[in-house]
């Protein structure tokens, strides 16, 4: 065969080359003594060939844009049609700054919103909880009841935006405050969409603000997919997550492997419940990280389409093709920022951001050049934009579709990727899956092992954080950096006190109790907690009234 | 007799941030250099953390803090520490901390802040040079 004859000839060819001109090379000038690794430590060989796609089969593992097993991206045209969504995380103080700050990031051009929560609310207590002290509006915005949620989206009209709302552990109920208000101001909730992160796994395993057992948190993951099925079919019911697994110090195929088996395992979660794969998946989506290493992460996103369309054609024979199509958000990587001499994140964040386009997201968030140091100022928040704007209007990235198919480097690397997560796959599967896994330690284990290995390697100068461990200076430029009062507290306490006291409470203590029982059986939660909603129960009392009937998790040690 | 013990170092995580990637790798390198360390886990209140120490005996505290809730949750640390008369302990930190705090902190009794970018080196060295085993 005429293939096999090209692959002789060129793997003579490279023969001859090593041992020639590359041989002659190396002794006038030989390699510089650095471990020549990708940031998570994997192996890069000098120059790649042909040679190094022995049994890469263009049509099979490549195929085109739009097409099974969609490597090369999941529309046909990608950003020629429709750039990717520019979204940027954001969240502060109370409903009415994070208000002001939307309204400021629409005008300025960004296309939907994303809701960051403050910690109180990501753990499902109120602001007036003694455990919230410190913390109300810290990180996020602060939400108790559906009133914060009407301020907070007040003159924006939810018809008119895509939401993004990275909340996990209570996301059903933030949802249900969504939708509630979404009728309240008139909007068709069958029309309405976004995102809720709504993914527990990744919480066990990394990000760690979990309320309930894994058991029952599947349950309310569930639920809401059903829910979503039946009354909300253009919400992404769950963006399951690799962001928090590499940002806790996994490496690239770690976040891959684990982010697509939480996905099988919530694929096979629903089937167990009664539901047909093809009701659900197309609802499905990612997030994933976009760390330093620029041709790693290409190929991570690549393989992350590709793997995923053949674990929901083969694995779960779904028939819908929407089923096989790994969508995703991408965030750059905050943990790859330096609180020293910060002016140079913004360089780092347009490398990461420009590898995110060329892996094929559909949609960004760009980080603050400040966030090593506090919560993004204004300014940090427009050269984040900016720089994605950059990328998409002058970089000429948007013009043809994966430009970088077809490099011997990146086909590669990408199928490396695919085999390792493969690997990984097969691993938790014979543990019993990964809630099992996770059980057991499994995950977390692997990425805190990775995250001291990295460490290491930092520390002995074998990885170069410029500014870190070489370039540093005596002393830093001064970024300005955003501070958030105390008065944030004071004010979320007293709405809540205003909202409790003007609250029908019989009304709220009835549903309360009619929430235990329903999760006592397995009908639906998501109904009744927008009904509770409406009538303004807290986050915190809702979140309280499912502990008593599913206890608290308690990390293991390992 | 006097017999020299290890260094003692309880690592807490206060608060409702769960980034305790920081934490585990400060805890796993000062176990390499010799320490003992006993990690708290997460979420623990400033009661539980002061708590602990007392009850373990140790050296030095280190909170890790990068939910910018540090104000309140050192302040708090170390008014604990006062009313149980463990001043004697040293209490360090690290995590996303504005420099203006940093020097507040200390202030307040704040041995050290570490910052990200920091090697583990650096804490061990303040560490050993900070504090005289007891006997």
């Amino acid at each position: 065969m005429p293939t096999d004859r090209r692959t002789a000839e060129q793997l003579t060819r490279k023969k001859e080359w090593e041992e020639g001109i590359l041989k002659q090379a190396l002794e006038y000038l030989p390699e510089r003594e650095i471990p020549f690794t990708t940031v998570s430590g994997k192996e890069i060989a000098p120059l790649y060939t042909e040679e190094d796609l022995q049994g890469w089969d263009s049509n099979r593992d490549l195929g085109f844009p739009g097409e099974f097993p969609y490597t090369r991206g999941i529309h046909p045209s990608m950003y020629r049609s429709r750039l990717w969504t520019m979204r940027l995380f954001s969240g502060f103080g109370t409903p009415e700054d994070t208000n002001s700050r939307f309204k400021y990031l629409l005008a300025s051009g960004q296309t939907g919103l994303s809701v960051a929560f403050d910690l109180p609310t990501l753990m499902g207590i109120d602001s007036d909880n003694p455990l919230a002290e410190g913390e109300v509006g810290k990180c996020g915005v602060a939400i108790d009841t559906l009133e914060d949620m009407e301020i907070l989206f007040d003159g924006i009209p939810l018809a008119d935006v895509t939401t993004s709302m990275t909340i996990n552990a209570p996301a059903a109920i933030l949802f249900a405050m969504y939708v509630a208000l979404a009728q309240k101001q008139g909007a068709d909730i069958r029309k309405i969409s976004g995102t809720i992160q709504n993914d527990i796994l990744k919480e066990y395993i990394a990000q760690k603000e979990w309320i309930y057992p894994p058991r029952p948190s599947m349950r309310l993951v569930i639920d809401s997919f059903k829910f979503c099925a039946e009354y909300v079919p253009r919400w992404n019911s769950i963006s399951i997550s690799g962001y928090h697994i590499r940002e806790a110090g996994s490496t690239a195929v770690q976040e891959l492997a684990f982010t697509l088996r939480d996905g099988i395992e919530y694929v096979q979660w629903a089937i167990d419940a009664g539901m047909n794969v093809d009701e659900f998946a197309p609802r499905l989506s990612f997030f994933f990280d976009s760390h330093n290493d620029f041709f790693e992460e290409i190929a991570k996103f690549r393989a992350a389409r590709r793997t995923w369309a053949r674990v929901m054609r083969d694995r779960f024979h779904a028939k819908n093709e929407r089923s096989w199509l790994c969508r995703f958000h991408t965030q750059t990587a905050g943990c790859t920022l330096t609180a020293q001499q910060p002016y140079n994140n913004i360089i780092r964040i347009a490398i990461q951001a420009l590898a995110a386009v060329l892996g094929g997201t559909q949609s960004l968030h760009t980080t603050s050049l400040d966030e090593a140091l506090s919560l993004p100022t204004e300014m940090g928040a427009q050269i984040a934009l900016r720089t994605q704007q950059i990328i998409a209007h002058e970089s000429g990235a948007d013009n043809t579709v994966d430009p970088l198919g077809g490099s011997y480097f990146v086909e590669r690397l990408t199928n490396e990727m695919e085999q390792d997560a493969n690997d990984y796959f097969r691993r938790i599967d014979e543990m019993g899956g990964m809630v099992a896994a996770i059980e057991r330690g499994f995950p977390q284990r692997e990425i805190q092992e990775a995250s001291y290995r990295y460490q290491r390697a930092l520390e002995a100068k074998k990885k170069i954080v410029v500014g870190v461990n070489e370039f540093a200076t005596e002393k830093d430029y001064v970024v300005p950096i955003q501070e958030i009062g105390e008065d944030v507290a004071e004010h979320q306490k007293a709405r809540l006190a205003k909202v409790n006291r003007q609250r029908d409470n019989r009304r709220v203590s009835a549903l309360l109790h009619e929430l235990r029982e329903t999760a006592k059986t397995d009908r639906n939660l998501l109904p009744v907690m927008v009904e509770a909603v409406k009538e303004y129960a807290t986050l915190g009392e809702i979140c309280d009234a499912l502990k008593e009937v599913f206890g608290i998790y308690q990390e293991p040690n390992f | 007799m006097t017999s020299t013990r290890k260094i003692r170092v309880l690592i807490a995580k206060p608060g409702l941030d769960g980034h305790d990637r920081g934490a585990k790798v400060i805890a796993r390198s000062l176990r390499d250099a010799g320490m003992e360390v006993i990690y708290t886990g997460l979420r623990q209140t400033p009661e539980k953390i002061v708590f602990a120490a007392l009850q373990e005996d140790v050296d030095a505290i280190g909170l890790s803090v990068l939910s910018g809730a540090h104000m309140r949750l050192f302040g708090r640390v170390l008014e604990l520490m006062k009313q149980h008369q463990l001043e004697d302990i040293l209490l360090f930190g690290g995590g996303i901390i504005p420099t203006e705090d940093v020097a507040r902190l200390k202030q307040m009794g704040v041995a050290q802040i570490f910052l990200p970018g920091t090697t583990t080196e650096e804490v061990i060295e303040f560490l050993q040079k900070s504090i005289k085993p007891k006997a």
